[in-house]
């Protein structure tokens, strides 16, 4: 970092750039008050952060590994492709590192309650898992047409003790899913905490939720370091609202050697009417409680986006992100189902890791990187989560399914769930 | 300064208070919408208050969610809200606020939103997801206009948020009965009762207590320590299920508690 230049990564909301804030009702600003408070406290308190990092250790399995992956990287121009193993997690994403910081913070609060929202069921799951663990009572909304792509987290979360509530509002996916968590949230400030599983919303949540992941762009940074003896040329990674990338993001922000790039979910393509690729094809405006880049109509009204991966399908972004854009520190481009898809079964094929279709978008996004790069480069990629969730729709994706197992589901999946 | 608060003080001067009355623009659509927002205040509705249908509406129940989603189903467009209040300003003298989430008015332009809502008749902008922290912009455009800001204030504010929404707002504060959102209630909360003497103890002069009231009973109550009563989901739901009769019949029924 040249001298005199101010540091990226001390930026500490609510505003970055323009961006960010609280745009809420009044019955929530002193519950965020109380959050923010809580987090500054336990930011700085030894005890807090041991009990966090004794968690990773024992619970969530951290540090992830990094794995090289020299057979992918053929069909990425020959670049040298380092991938961060956030799929190998419990749970099987980075969803849980953000989770068992706020389910820390809530138990210091006093609360008893946990709600989440989830698109792909990521991070359902993973706070369906704190709670059980901390013994707390967990609800989950999830976009009623999430609850059917991705059955199996339904059945996770369930499992796990936790009520999910299908939303039948709007576009019933994940934006829909904030609104009624948003809307639980106000009426029960007293004993619940909102885990909010990305780095949107209003203020403390974008930088609580990005300082609960950097732990995984500065794991990431010294192993690659200690590998390569060098930072990498790229760093890449999904983004729906913006947590798996923040996270890896944060720990190069002040090193100008490293280009940093954002996939957005561009669904059948970014210049039709179906995608996910917010920051390429919106313009800021308000939602869900901050300022940022949005999709919406000339009179503001949110457009439903679209997108084959639950966890991208969501039509805001993080306000950090929305900065880090206009001021060029990071570039972020869209990848449609297709490309991700592909990618998926390519990382599959060559080296024996199905991903997330979440994390197949970073994948995409860096065989088109490693061709520009060539040889020379190395990209670390940002692998958020594992395609265990996604079998239901690569299947079909790929029409690799049986014609016997096709016929079974046909019959519906809750008499199969009932069988 | 404010024909809002003129309009609460005169009915506080009779001794009672004022029957604040919400509904959506635009459903079932938007001349039956008119009809309607008319009829309320041939019925004993003091100052209509009109929601601009929202795509993510966070402060708002089931009933007014399913409102305002058919509206936009419909076709409903900002320019819309404006006719309205043209509309409904040309035939009756009852002062007509906006009830509108704050991004489609950043989208339209905060300038231009409001020198069309002058230009309409309208009174002012309620911003339910707008707290006056963020609202500078609004701030000085409804200086330099003279619309009336209502901003809200709710059981869990501070001293100092509650000075804050005093002192910034204009027409009435706006206080949120319940921590909840739109939607009747069996019973309206204690909370409001305190919330409303915070308000006073905060310099408030013209309080309106909203979310959960559906009853005279529950106006009367209100109207014993606030200065209006707010009523939304159960002229929405009348307006659903009988039409503008039923909307007519439902506000003077209301207006009995007053
Ligand atoms: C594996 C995985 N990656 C990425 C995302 C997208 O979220 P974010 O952009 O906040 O990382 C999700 C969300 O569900 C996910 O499950």
């Amino acid at each position: 970092m040249a001298e005199g230049t101010k540091s990226l990564r001390d930026e500490l909301g609510p505003y970055f750039g323009e961006y960010g804030g609280r745009y809420v009702p009044e019955s929530l600003i002193a519950a965020l008050d109380e959050l923010d408070a809580a987090y500054q406290a336990a930011k700085t308190d030894p005890v807090f952060q041991a009990e966090l990092a004794e968690l990773h250790r024992t619970y969530t399995g951290r540090p992830s590994i990094i794995t090289e992956v020299p057979r992918f990287g053929e069909h990425a121009g020959g670049a040298r492709i380092i991938l961060k193993r956030e799929d190998l997690n419990h749970t099987g994403s980075h969803k849980i590192n953000n989770v068992l910081g706020q389910a820390l913070v809530a138990r210091r609060l006093g609360k008893t309650r946990l709600i989440a929202e989830t698109g792909a069921g990521q991070h359902g799951v993973a706070t369906a898992t704190a709670a059980a663990l901390f013994g707390m009572e967990c609800v989950v909304y999830m976009g009623e047409v999430d609850t059917v792509r991705q059955a199996l987290n339904v059945a996770r979360m369930r499992l796990l003790g936790a009520t999910v509530i299908p939303v039948t509002t709007g576009s019933r996916t994940l934006k829909d899913a904030i609104n009624d968590a948003l809307r639980d949230w106000v009426a029960s400030v007293d004993t619940t905490h909102y885990v909010l599983g990305t780095v949107a919303g209003p203020h403390p949540f974008p930088v609580m939720v990005r300082d609960f992941h950097k732990i995984i762009g500065e794991e990431a940074r010294a192993q690659v370091l200690e590998l390569t003896g060098a930072l990498p040329d790229a760093v890449t990674a999904c983004v729906g609202g913006g947590s798996n990338a923040m996270g890896i993001f944060h720990a190069f922000l002040d090193d100008s050697s490293v280009a940093l790039y954002g996939y957005e979910a561009a669904g059948e393509g970014h210049l039709t009417e179906h995608h996910a690729a917010t920051i390429t094809r919106g313009r800021p405006g308000v939602l869900h409680g901050a300022r940022s880049y949005l999709l919406q109509d000339e009179d503001g009204q949110t457009i439903e986006s679209h997108s084959i991966s639950a966890g991208l399908d969501y039509p805001g972004v993080g306000p950090e992100h929305a900065w880090l854009a206009d001021i060029g520190r990071a570039t972020y481009l869209p990848i449609t189902d297709d490309e991700a898809m592909q990618a998926l079964r390519l990382l599959s094929r060559t080296e024996g890791i199905i991903p997330a279709i979440e994390s197949a978008h970073a994948l995409a996004g860096t065989i088109k990187l490693g061709r520009e790069l060539g040889p020379e480069s190395t990209i670390l990629v940002n692998l958020s989560g594992r395609g265990d969730k996604d079998m239901e729709t690569a299947g079909k994706y790929f029409d690799i399914l049986d014609a016997d197992a096709l016929a079974e589901e046909d019959r519906g999946p809750i008499d199969g769930a009932e069988r | 300064m404010s024909r809002v608060a003129d309009v609460i003080a005169a009915r506080k001067g009779e001794g009672s208070g004022a029957l604040v009355g919400y509904l959506p623009v635009g459903f079932p659509d938007l001349a039956t919408s008119i009809e309607a927002a008319i009829a309320l205040a041939e019925n004993g509705v003091d100052v209509l208050e009109l929601g601009l249908p929202y795509s993510d509406p966070v402060m708002d129940g089931v009933v007014i969610q399913q409102a305002t989603q058919q509206a936009l189903a419909n076709g409903f467009r900002l320019r819309d809200g404006f006719e309205a209040v043209a509309a409904i300003t040309a035939r009756v003298s009852t002062p007509v606020l906006l009830m509108t989430y704050w991004n489609p008015v950043l989208q339209f332009g905060v300038d231009r939103f409001a020198d069309e809502l002058v230009a309409a008749g309208g009174a002012g902008l309620i911003t339910p997801d707008l707290i006056p922290d963020e609202a500078a912009e609004w701030l000085a455009t409804s200086e330099r206009t003279g619309l009336d800001r209502v901003f809200l204030a709710a059981p869990s504010s501070t001293k100092a948020r509650l000075e804050q929404a005093v002192e910034r707002s204009r027409g009435f504060v706006y206080a949120v009965s319940t921590m909840g959102i739109t939607g009747a209630r069996s019973d309206v909360d204690n909370a409001a009762r305190g919330l409303v003497s915070r308000l006073r103890e905060a310099g408030a002069t013209s309080a309106c207590v909203g979310l959960g009231i559906s009853t005279p009973e529950q106006v009367h109550e209100v109207l014993g320590y606030a200065d209006g009563a707010i009523v939304g989901s159960l002229l929405v739901k009348a307006l659903a299920d009988g039409g503008v009769d039923a909307v007519a019949a439902a506000a003077s029924y209301l207006a009995t508690g007053k």
